[in-house]
């Protein structure tokens, strides 16, 4: 067996089961083919994440949003909303006034 | 000049003196559409009949001597992730390429309300991931100035239709530079707001905290007149800004003396073309010659910006996209065994490989045992990044620096390596996370090719932005010159033409 260079080690950050199992949650199917193209792009773009840890953040808050905005509230009032029949018009599936999917139990 | 190439204030005064009728400005923008579009390929749906006939409302307005609105029968391009009520809105997705939005984004609604004409809907990098619009899942927008290259992206289609004069005017969207990065391409201007400026609601939402819809002119008063229109508060969007923004006409001074212009070092090194920098330099001794003090300052965390965007954005982009499930709009696909597996083939089938790669990256950075290390970690070099823009701004009023470290790239040239895709943004990304305004403006030439310069300012300070273009395109002139687009000449034409509807 080859041995990895220390490079390929650090390159090494995401592996193929890992990628399987993130693939799962994203709810994407993960061709035999590809699997190869995706660790290894997932992996030199990981790699190149690793530069942040260079920065030191103990102390650092982090912003998830730019606005200084509180919440938003309104009234719990009925308002206008898009009838029905204007929601269904896109569903690839429907059924009287309902959504229609494949089993699900 | 042909009308299709006017500024939009100028054909509003030519309307308002009845010497032009609104439908003559639509017919010469889909002459031009009739002949240059299949080389430039910025449209994925045009509208002539609607746009017409909401043309001819405008001349019928003026005829019965109503005062018509600043932009009333100006076309306008919009970009297709922009919801538009019963025109097909498919973020050039396959998983959306039927979808008919039952509602209008605000700024739809607002271009409406003012009679702007809506003349279609416009390319872009699928779901406005990318750089390029190599990645719409229908075709690539070509540059108007070389044929061969990219119009840039995310919002490709509405940078080329400016700049080939297939329309007056056209919104995109920014999230890391997809408005700027297409306009310094295509020799146009294009305005990333302020966060908070313009309302988000109906557009499809892509990385929530960095998106912003913004204009594109082909001169500063023109886009000055389209963020007129598209700003302000809006109560269907929780991060909207309840001020109401100014007038900003009211900045269209042609004066820089004495404003403080800082010169971001860390955008001016390693990886900028030579010849870029030699054009921003020649654009800042013009500023230094209207009487701006120009000076270096130094943005530390700038390295940083790409990993943290790279971040951010996948991991907001994988929590938006999960709607796309195959159950309520869009596309599903056949042949499923139950639920799950109806998720995963709708998914994997309607997504490109960007979008994919991109719900992947986000997932693993929010997935437990990793959030810390890269989500978390990323939120917090954001808040570093937001700082030193906070402190450069304590000294100066505006910051330039190059919009791309290249000018436009050939088409193919940057698809197999996403990381070099990426870093084509890397003059952009920043100002998303700081959530401050950016705008591109035409700065010169390298190689025939456009190259643009990027103005950056204080959270909501657009008018001190365009006070700055105003004054720089007033003494230079870069923004007059045009594509050499070739058109298409005598009975190809005449086929091409049959497209526009006669009159009646």
């Amino acid at each position: 067996m080859d041995i990895m260079t220390e490079k390929e080690a650090q390159k090494q950050v995401i592996t193929t089961s890992q990628v399987e199992h993130v693939a799962l949650l994203a709810r994407l199917e993960l061709k035999e083919a590809k699997k190869d193209i995706y660790v290894n792009q997932l992996n030199d773009i990981l790699a190149y994440m690793q530069m942040l840890n260079e920065l030191d953040t103990e102390n650092v808050t982090p912003t998830a949003h730019v606005l200084p905005l509180c919440n938003v509230f309104r009234q719990d009032e009925v308002g206008q909303h898009i009838p029905v029949e204007k929601v269904l018009a896109n569903a690839p599936e429907k059924e009287e006034q309902f959504f229609k999917v494949p089993r699900i139990v | 000049m042909e009308l299709y190439y006017y500024p939009a204030y100028q054909l509003h005064q030519r309307l308002v003196k009845k010497e032009i009728k609104a439908e003559e400005i639509c017919r010469s923008v889909f002459n031009r559409v009739s002949q240059v579009e299949d080389k430039i390929k910025a449209f994925i749906t045009l509208t002539y009949e609607q746009a017409l006939a909401q043309a001819k409302k405008v001349d019928e307005k003026i005829a019965r001597h109503e005062k018509i609105s600043p932009l009333a029968g100006i076309p306008v391009a919009i970009k297709d992730n922009i919801c538009t009520e019963g025109l097909k809105t498919t973020c050039a997705s396959r998983i959306l390429e039927n979808f008919i939005p039952p509602y209008n984004a605000t700024v739809i609604n607002l271009l409406n309300q003012v009679d702007a004409i809506i003349i279609g809907k416009t390319n872009l990098d699928e779901f406005a991931m990318g750089s390029s619009t190599e990645n719409s899942a229908f075709f690539t927008t070509a540059n108007p100035w070389d044929l061969e290259r990219v119009p840039g992206g995310s919002s490709g289609g509405s940078a080329a239709a400016v700049a080939a004069g297939e329309t007056i005017l056209a919104l995109g969207s920014d999230t890391g530079g997809s408005i700027r990065q297409p306009a310094a391409f295509c020799g146009v201007l294009g305005l990333k707001p302020t966060y908070g400026l313009v309302s988000r609601f109906g557009l499809v939402a892509f990385a929530s905290s960095l998106d912003q819809i913004g204009p594109f002119a082909r001169n500063a008063t023109d886009l000055a007149w389209l963020l007129n229109v598209i700003s302000g508060h809006d109560p269907l969007d929780s991060t909207s800004r309840p001020e109401a923004p100014p007038d900003y006409t009211d900045f269209l001074v042609n004066n820089v003396r004495g404003l403080r212009v800082g010169v971001p070092r860390e955008y001016m090194i390693e990886g900028i073309d030579v010849q870029v920098k030699q054009v921003i330099n020649q654009a800042l001794a013009k500023l230094t010659a209207l009487g701006a003090v120009v000076e270096e300052v130094s943005l530390l965390h700038s390295k940083y910006a790409l990993p943290t965007y790279y971040l951010i954005a996948p991991a907001e982009a994988s929590s938006n996209l999960a709607r796309y499930d195959g159950v309520r709009y869009g596309f599903r696909a056949d042949n499923a065994v139950d639920m799950i597996d109806m998720f995963k083939k709708t998914r994997s089938q309607g997504f490109g490989e960007e979008v994919k790669r991109r719900i992947m990256l986000g997932t693993y950075a929010l997935s437990a045992g990793y959030y810390d290390a890269y989500y978390l970690k990323a939120l917090k070099v954001r808040t570093l990044i937001k700082q030193d823009f906070e402190k450069a701004f304590s000294t100066f009023d505006v910051l330039v620096s190059p919009v791309t470290p290249t000018p436009a790239f050939k088409i193919g040239e940057k698809t197999g390596d996403p990381l070099q895709m990426y870093m084509s943004d890397i003059c952009t990304l920043a100002i998303n996370l700081a959530g401050i305004p950016g705008l591109s403006i035409p700065a010169g030439f390298v190689n025939g090719l456009p190259v643009g310069m990027q103005l950056l300012g204080k959270p909501f300070s657009e008018g001190t932005l365009l006070q700055v273009a105003y004054t720089f395109e007033q003494n230079t002139g870069f923004h007059l010159k045009k594509p050499a687009l070739k058109v298409v000449s005598g009975q190809e034409a005449g086929q091409a033409s049959s497209l526009v509807p006669e009159d009646q």
